[in-house]
């Protein structure tokens, strides 16, 4: 009864309709997103284009906008190039970053999905993980900057790895060999995903 | 015949309460079944473990010979459920949630005609592009009944269909499942309406607190219990009626008093303390036992 093509047919489905999904909430799930990373864009660079130096042939406007692709994960590259020259060194590995770190974005909003009963507790979640995550990752900085403590604390979030592994595919240049931050955020993901399979099993706070 | 489902002393604990007390319980391949019980007895909880919902504490259930936790992929793909709440996704439109549905069973566009029966047969076909949150609380309903029946499950089960749909409605409706009872498919209902298990039934189970307290074909039941009521209206004018007949009554309104008659002699009885106390008779009408009789009967509570 059970053969390999409905099978694919079933998970094609879900695909396809949560990219609708995905789509007919276009306003909240690209357009806001652009107008935030673009916000940041403007403000950062003015403030501190001339302040900054974090590699020595990389303007800091153009340091800056891997990390928040990465952190919102959408379209907003061709966006940004608009305004600024930004070199893609190895698209593959910016490639692969994307996807390893959208799929351990992915495994953490289902966790969040299962264990929260009510919006405010999902707001938690984005307030209280995914917000701290981004901001100590190095999406505005490289983390040589921070006093040795912070390093220490950052070096322990797997956002770090993927801004500091993406940013490697546009300018050959990071501040961990990105095979090794390859390796640790799929490590985190392959943790996180079995997690999520383990809940889905068990059915917590699922099946009564 | 095959069983479409099997129970095997199923029994659910929350906590100390005890929802389920061991449930045996067979449905043939082609049945038209009903599950009758008063709130909290257990019948939700018998369904949401046969779709997967919630686990039995013990005990082995099978949808067309599939358990539904060793071979829950095939038991999930036999059966079709109806739930007592309009869960939708409110994202997309009818033809598009059912579009998915089926997609989720492994059915691609070669499903799309039985897609459009089930719309016109449900009488859809004007809301099948109006997204699900638009729909009326009727046509909700229907788009979920639908959308329990785009995989072609042999055996659909009916959750309280009728709860709040109006008179018009639950006579189509029941038009359809009864089509699709013709053509084979086995019909699990639940129902808080006795009637509509009385016409359309063909075996009842009578659930109470966990248990099941009765199993046999409608007409057994109702023959069983050959009870019968009868309706009167008073003219009470502040007289009260007669403690001796009080035990017999079964429910009392402003107009009418209706008494539960197991023997007819009881008839006599009643009229004949009614004229002791000096309480005018003006109307009063005997009608045949229903499932309403058999039920208070057998789980003992007045309403």
């Amino acid at each position: 009864m059970i053969n390999f093509k409905s099978e694919l047919i079933g998970t094609w489905t879900l695909l396809k309709k949560e990219l609708l999904r995905f789509w007919r909430v276009v306003f909240q799930t690209v357009a806001a997103p652009v107008i935030t990373a673009v916000l940041y864009l403007l403000i950062f660079s003015h403030v501190l284009a001339n302040h900054v130096k974090v590699y020595d042939n990389v303007e800091y406007t153009a340091f800056l906008i891997p990390g928040l692709i990465m952190m919102s994960l959408l379209q907003i590259y061709s966006f940004a190039l608009l305004y600024v020259d930004l070199p893609i060194l190895h698209p593959w590995v910016i490639f692969g970053f994307a996807i390893i770190g959208g799929a351990l974005l992915g495994t953490f909003g289902i966790i969040a999905g299962i264990w929260a009963h009510r919006f405010d507790q999902m707001a938690a979640f984005q307030n209280f993980v995914i917000m701290p995550l981004s901001f100590l990752s190095g999406v505005f900085y490289s983390i040589h900057s921070l006093p040795p403590f912070w390093q220490k604390v950052s070096q322990l979030n797997p956002f770090f790895y993927m801004i500091d592994g993406f940013r490697y595919g546009f300018f050959g240049q990071s501040d961990v060999a990105p095979l090794l931050s390859l390796s640790i955020v799929t490590f985190f993901f392959i943790v996180l995903a079995s997690i999520t399979l383990g809940m889905l099993k068990s059915g917590y706070k699922l099946r009564s | 015949m095959k069983k479409a489902i099997l129970f095997n002393n199923v029994k659910k604990n929350f906590g100390k309460l005890e929802a389920l007390k061991g449930i045996d319980l067979t449905i043939e391949e082609g049945e038209f079944f009903a599950l009758l019980g008063p709130n909290g007895a257990g019948k939700s909880t018998l369904i949401n473990i046969l779709a997967g919902l919630a686990k039995p504490s013990s005990g082995s259930i099978k949808v067309m010979g599939y358990d539904v936790i060793q071979d829950y992929q095939n038991a999930r793909r036999s059966l079709g459920i109806v739930p007592q709440e309009l869960v939708f996704d409110p994202f997309f439109n009818v033809r598009e949630m059912l579009r998915f549905q089926a997609g989720y069973f492994g059915k691609g566009r070669e499903n799309d005609d039985w897609i459009d029966e089930v719309i016109e047969g449900l009488d859809l076909q004007d809301k099948a592009n109006t997204n699900m949150r638009m729909l009326s609380g009727g046509m909700k309903r229907r788009a979920l009944i639908a959308q329990a029946l785009v995989h072609k499950p042999p055996v659909i089960v009916l959750d309280e269909p009728t709860a709040g749909v109006d008179v018009e409605l639950r006579k189509k409706l029941w038009q359809f499942i009864k089509k699709l009872n013709q053509k084979g498919h086995t019909i699990v209902l639940t129902t808080h309406y006795l009637e509509e298990a009385e016409t359309l039934c063909s075996r009842v189970a009578m659930m109470d607190q966990g248990k099941i307290v009765a199993l046999d074909k409608t007409k057994n039941l109702l023959k069983r219990f050959s009870a019968k009521n009868l309706n009167l209206r008073l003219d009470l004018k502040g007289k009260k009626i007669p403690a001796s007949i009080q035990k017999l009554m079964k429910n009392l309104d402003q107009h009418s008093i209706s008494f539960l008659i197991e023997e007819i002699t009881e008839v006599e009885f009643i009229i004949s303390e009614l004229k002791k106390s000096k309480i005018k008779i003006l109307d009063m009408e005997l009608t045949n036992s229903d499932l309403e009789n058999v039920f208070l009967k057998l789980t003992g509570s007045k309403k």
